[in-house]
């Protein structure tokens, strides 16, 4: 039980009523239709103004197996992933006895009343829900029955924890889109079951919610979309792909805004073409095909696509194409776990392909970053003519989270060094690989530039400034140095790290996915345990010179990661072999998201080691 | 006094269409296939900044070096040049894509690719230099080989051939041609058809590795392709400029073989004389059954196989703007301030 649960718990046994500070579990069977009851709660939670997230925990399955939807619900804004909840919505007879052992001392369980069964915790407050009879009022179709079903629990727990109704029913219409059948049809169930509630089960327990003003202004959203409006908004126009859980509703979600964003107001055609590819080698040929020919192209895939992808990441490493490559990291090896998550592609992709390859790695923590990176990425990509990946994971990606309403692109498109005809009329010659700005880059031509000069030969073999064949040594070594000038250049232009420097002589270090649990771990180490940790959050590879000067300030680095190896550790001990003897690994890695109290004690156990 | 000079309809001479110097072994049938496609692109008259040649791995692949050095080129990996030339191609709708494959680039280890590439109609001349082995690699059976074939050091091939042209027609391919590199006028005249094709144009070339798999007895040999071509018909291409001329039916009614015209999307002709039979290339059973057949007697049956300007290409099929995408304004590419304002007001 993690430390705060163990608060929660002390409280409780002192017999306080908990607010706002708890997490809800609703357990029923994958395919049943909860996703609308479990986003229906989230919403309504959200837009009383208390910080909620919203985790699946799916199963890979169409239908039948357990699945579990977590809300945690913080009036201090923690969002991570607890360990137990206290309230569980037991929908699945199959797991019910592991999922009211879950549940924290003094917690709630809602089942369905038909059930006969012994639950074999006599500390928990029990609530059967009539679900069968309060259906048999309700004039359904036999086909949604099983959905409607769960607008049982939602009324259930609206009555307990104290949700007004008219919350509900806003979320209700949010997700029905506003079709007043549905809602109704919704709202009769929800209410029917909340009457019953309010009328004949009096509140036993001290869980309940209550309206506050900490999401003025916010959106709910997940990580796939994010990423793919910040696509949109930076000029995606060739997206090809292949599906992939947990990427594929990244696609979905480009595929809608795409639709509705970019369209020629004159002739209704589209300005982007999206190509369900025959897998991901096709997925990535075709992303650096339309990159090469000039246009902004991406793909999104996870693990097995990466694998795929790695001959053609070093093409595009080596004759220097442009394009976007989002990985939404699930658990590997191999097919591993397909629905949970990782942060275990890190150095395969960093070094993704064979030889000498370093790719431009961006690593987004949150909504607004997905978004950013989502735009960013091209204009990163073109100006450093080489594939650029985005790190994404299935927490991030395919939970809910609460967010700042995104920024427009405070930058101008930046289509890199091209030279068009004009250009071309005003020099002497061309040379496709030549460091004229000593940067690394190069200037590129478009096919279908007219002017004789214009054209090039791309190629994956060696190559002198002319991008003709050699086999010269002198012109390996000098284009494998360039291309690693570009990898600094990059280092210099990649987002920065984001950074808290108090002073301390320790600090905790990540990326990704993992912040939540880490602000969370942070307070817990500072109040329980009076220990404060600088921290540094790094949202980029090549590493920039700020993580360099960050780690050289500190004594001791703990860096946090959802993997087994500590991938990220491994490449700041690479990057910086000199401090490699102050860097502690805390990673683990079980396909769930990593929790304030794994931070906690990770971080205490390596203490004084 | 200036040297006069032979240039085509758009003034360039037939030096501004070729290429580097090849380093394919001398004799080697791509190169004929490189120098035809250097006549093709000049009396067809084609803009060269307008042409991207894409090809994979293998000598066939290195080829595109030796042709067309005013066009961009791409030679990127083994067996997946259909989905770098997709991208190209979707970026700028107005590109001529020119692919050169190999018989182990497309019929090995880039089936899936090249399958999927046809069944898109993507536009693209996609010529495959079959030579029944995989030349750079040094003469390993390629998966066209003959079966029962045997050659030194390498042993006896115990599969069957997969045959390019029936392959692309169960795919659903609209331009089927299969010739012979030393039957230079054919493959000029296919090609410069191909190049007014609007989808997927698969050019199956017989073109032989002289230095791994040319001993006469071997299909993909010289002397076999010399001694064994046996054309479908007689084939020119007819540009929109040239009418087609009377003479020539009543000329050719007289010998009793009326020749077959087939109309491009474009208006453009191809004119076929019958020569081995009198054949429909746009009855696809038929193009089945011939293929079939000449593959059982081991003969190498050359022409246009098989045309459809019927189906859409992958472009049409995607509704994109004129406009190449890689040439959009930033207006274009990036919505409104309003819009992200909406956007972020629905959620
Ligand atoms: C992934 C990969 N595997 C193997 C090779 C080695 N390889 C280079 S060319 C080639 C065969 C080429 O045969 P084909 O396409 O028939 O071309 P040819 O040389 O006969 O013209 C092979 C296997 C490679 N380049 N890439
Ligand atoms: S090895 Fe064969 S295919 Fe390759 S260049 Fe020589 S003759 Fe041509
Ligand atoms: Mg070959």
């Amino acid at each position: 039980m993690s430390l705060l649960e163990t608060k929660t718990a002390e409280q409780q046994a002192q017999g306080h009523p908990i607010v706002n500070d708890f997490s809800i579990v609703a357990a029923t069977v994958n395919g049943s239709g909860s996703q609308t009851a479990n986003g229906v709660i989230l919403r309504a939670l959200f837009k009383m103004g208390i910080p909620v997230s919203g985790k699946n925990l799916f199963p890979s399955n169409i239908k039948g197996l357990p699945t579990w939807y977590w809300i945690r619900v913080s009036k201090d804004g923690y969002l991570g992933r607890q360990e137990h909840p206290a309230v569980l919505v037991a929908m699945n007879m199959a797991t019910v006895a592991e999922d009211v052992a879950g549940v924290v001392p003094g917690g709630v369980v809602f089942y369905p009343d038909d059930w006969r069964i012994e639950f074999g915790r006599d500390d928990l407050v029990f609530y059967p829900m009539p679900v069968k009879s309060l259906l048999k009022d309700v004039d359904v179709a036999p086909r949604l029955r099983d959905y409607i079903e769960n607008m049982v629990y939602v009324g259930a727990v609206a009555a307990v924890l104290g949700i007004p109704l008219e919350y509900i029913r806003e979320a209700v219409s949010f997700f029905l889109g506003g079709k007043e059948k549905a809602i109704k049809l919704n709202m009769d169930v929800v209410e029917a079951a909340y009457r019953h509630f309010r009328e004949h089960l009096p509140k036993r327990d001290l869980y309940s919610v209550e309206p506050m003003d900490k999401t003025d202004g916010l959106i709910l959203i997940d990580g796939n979309t994010a990423g793919a409006l910040g696509a949109v908004f930076g000029g995606v126009s060739v997206v090809a792909w292949y599906p992939i859980t947990p990427s594929t509703s990244l696609i979905d979600a480009l595929r809608d805004y795409l639709a509705l964003l970019r369209r020629d107001p004159e002739t209704g055609k589209a300005t982007y073409a999206i190509v369900q590819a025959e897998d991901e080698l096709s997925a990535v040929g075709i992303v650096l095909g339309a990159g090469w020919a000039g246009a902004r192209s991406m793909t999104a895939t996870s693990g097995p696509g990466i694998s795929l992808m790695a001959e053609y990441a070093g093409l595009g490493y080596s004759a220097e194409l442009p394009g976007v490559i989002w990985d939404v990291q699930r658990v590997g090896p191999s097919t591993g776990l397909p629905t949970r998550t990782s942060q275990a592609d890190l150095m395969f992709v960093y070094f993704l392909s064979h030889g000498d390859t370093r790719h431009v790695v961006l690593l987004p923590g949150n909504m607004e970053e997905c978004f950013e990176f989502g735009w960013r990425a091209f204009d990163l990509t073109e100006y450093l003519q080489t594939p650029v990946f985005v790190l994404s994971d299935l927490d991030l990606g395919m939970n809910i989270w609460m967010s700042r309403k995104f920024d427009y692109p405070d930058e101008p498109i930046n289509r890199g060094k091209v030279l068009t005809k004009e250009d071309l009329d005003r020099i002497q010659s061309f040379a496709r690989y030549k460091d004229v700005d000593q940067d690394g880059i190069g200037y590129r031509t478009l096919p279908g530039t007219d002017h004789p000069m214009a054209a090039y030969f791309t190629r994956g073999t060696g190559h002198d400034e002319y991008a003709n064949y050699s086999e010269r040594p002198e012109d390996y070594f000098e284009n494998a140095r360039r291309l690693l000038r570009k990898h600094n250049t990059a280092r210099k232009i990649v987002p920065k790290p984001v950074i808290e420097h108090d002073g301390c002589r320790e600090a905790i270090v990540c990326y990704g996915s993992v912040e939540p649990a880490i602000v969370e771990a942070r307070d817990i180490l500072r109040d329980r345990y009076g220990r404060e940790y600088d921290y540094m959050r790094i949202r980029a590879l090549p590493l920039s010179p700020e993580v360099f000067d960050f780690v050289a300030a500190h004594d001791r680095i703990y860096v946090v990661e959802n993997n087994m190896e500590g991938q990220l550790r491994q490449i700041m001990m690479i990057e910086m072999p000199e401090h490699a003897a102050r860097m502690v690994s805390v990673a683990h890695l079980d396909g769930l998201p990593l929790t304030a109290n794994f931070v906690v004690e990770g971080v205490l156990e390596q203490e004084g080691k | 006094m200036g040297v006069v000079r032979t240039t085509n309809a758009i003034g360039l001479t037939k030096a501004d269409y070729g290429g580097r110097k090849s380093t394919l072994c001398p004799g080697c049938g791509h190169n004929s296939i490189s120098n035809q496609i250097i006549t093709a692109a000049y009396e067809l008259g084609i803009n060269p900044h307008t042409v991207v040649k894409m090809s994979g791995i293998g000598c066939s692949s290195k080829s595109p070096a030796y042709f067309l050095s005013r066009s961009h080129g791409f030679n990127g990996l083994h067996g997946r040049m259909p989905s770098a030339a997709t991208g190209a191609v979707l970026a700028n709708r107005h590109l001529t894509a020119i692919g050169v494959s190999g018989d182990g680039d497309t019929g090995s280890i880039g089936l899936g690719q090249f399958k999927h590439m046809v069944r898109r109609n993507l536009p693209i001349v996609y010529i495959v230099e079959n030579n029944g082995v995989y030349g750079l690699t040094k003469g390993q059976f390629s998966a066209t080989a003959d079966l029962g074939q045997t050659i030194k050091k390498i042993g006896t091939n115990d599969l069957p051939p997969i045959d390019i042209c029936l392959e692309a027609l169960a795919a659903d391919a609209t331009f089927v041609a299969r010739s012979f590199s030393g039957s230079v006028k054919e493959v000029v005249e296919l090609l410069k058809a191909a190049l007014h094709h609007n989808g997927t144009a698969v050019l199956d070339i017989i073109s032989p590795c002289v230095t791994f798999n040319n001993s006469p007895d071997s299909t993909k040999s010289f002397a076999y392709g010399k001694e064994h071509a046996n054309p479908l018909h007689d084939i020119t291409f007819i540009p929109l400029a040239d009418e087609i001329i009377l003479d020539d039916y009543e000329e050719a009614e007289a010998d009793g073989k009326k020749p077959r015209e087939v109309q491009l999307h474009d208006g453009t002709w191809i004119r076929l004389r019958p020569l081995a039979m009198d054949y429909d290339p746009t009855d696809k059973m038929a193009a089945m059954r011939v293929l079939e057949e000449a593959h059982l007697r081991q003969e190498l049956l050359t022409g246009l196989i098989y045309y459809d300007n019927s189906r859409p290409t992958m472009i049409d099929s995607l509704q994109i703007v004129d406009t190449p995408l890689a040439l959009l304004s930033e207006a274009q590419m990036r919505p409104s301030r309003e819009a992200l304002e909406r956007v972020m007001a629905s959620l």
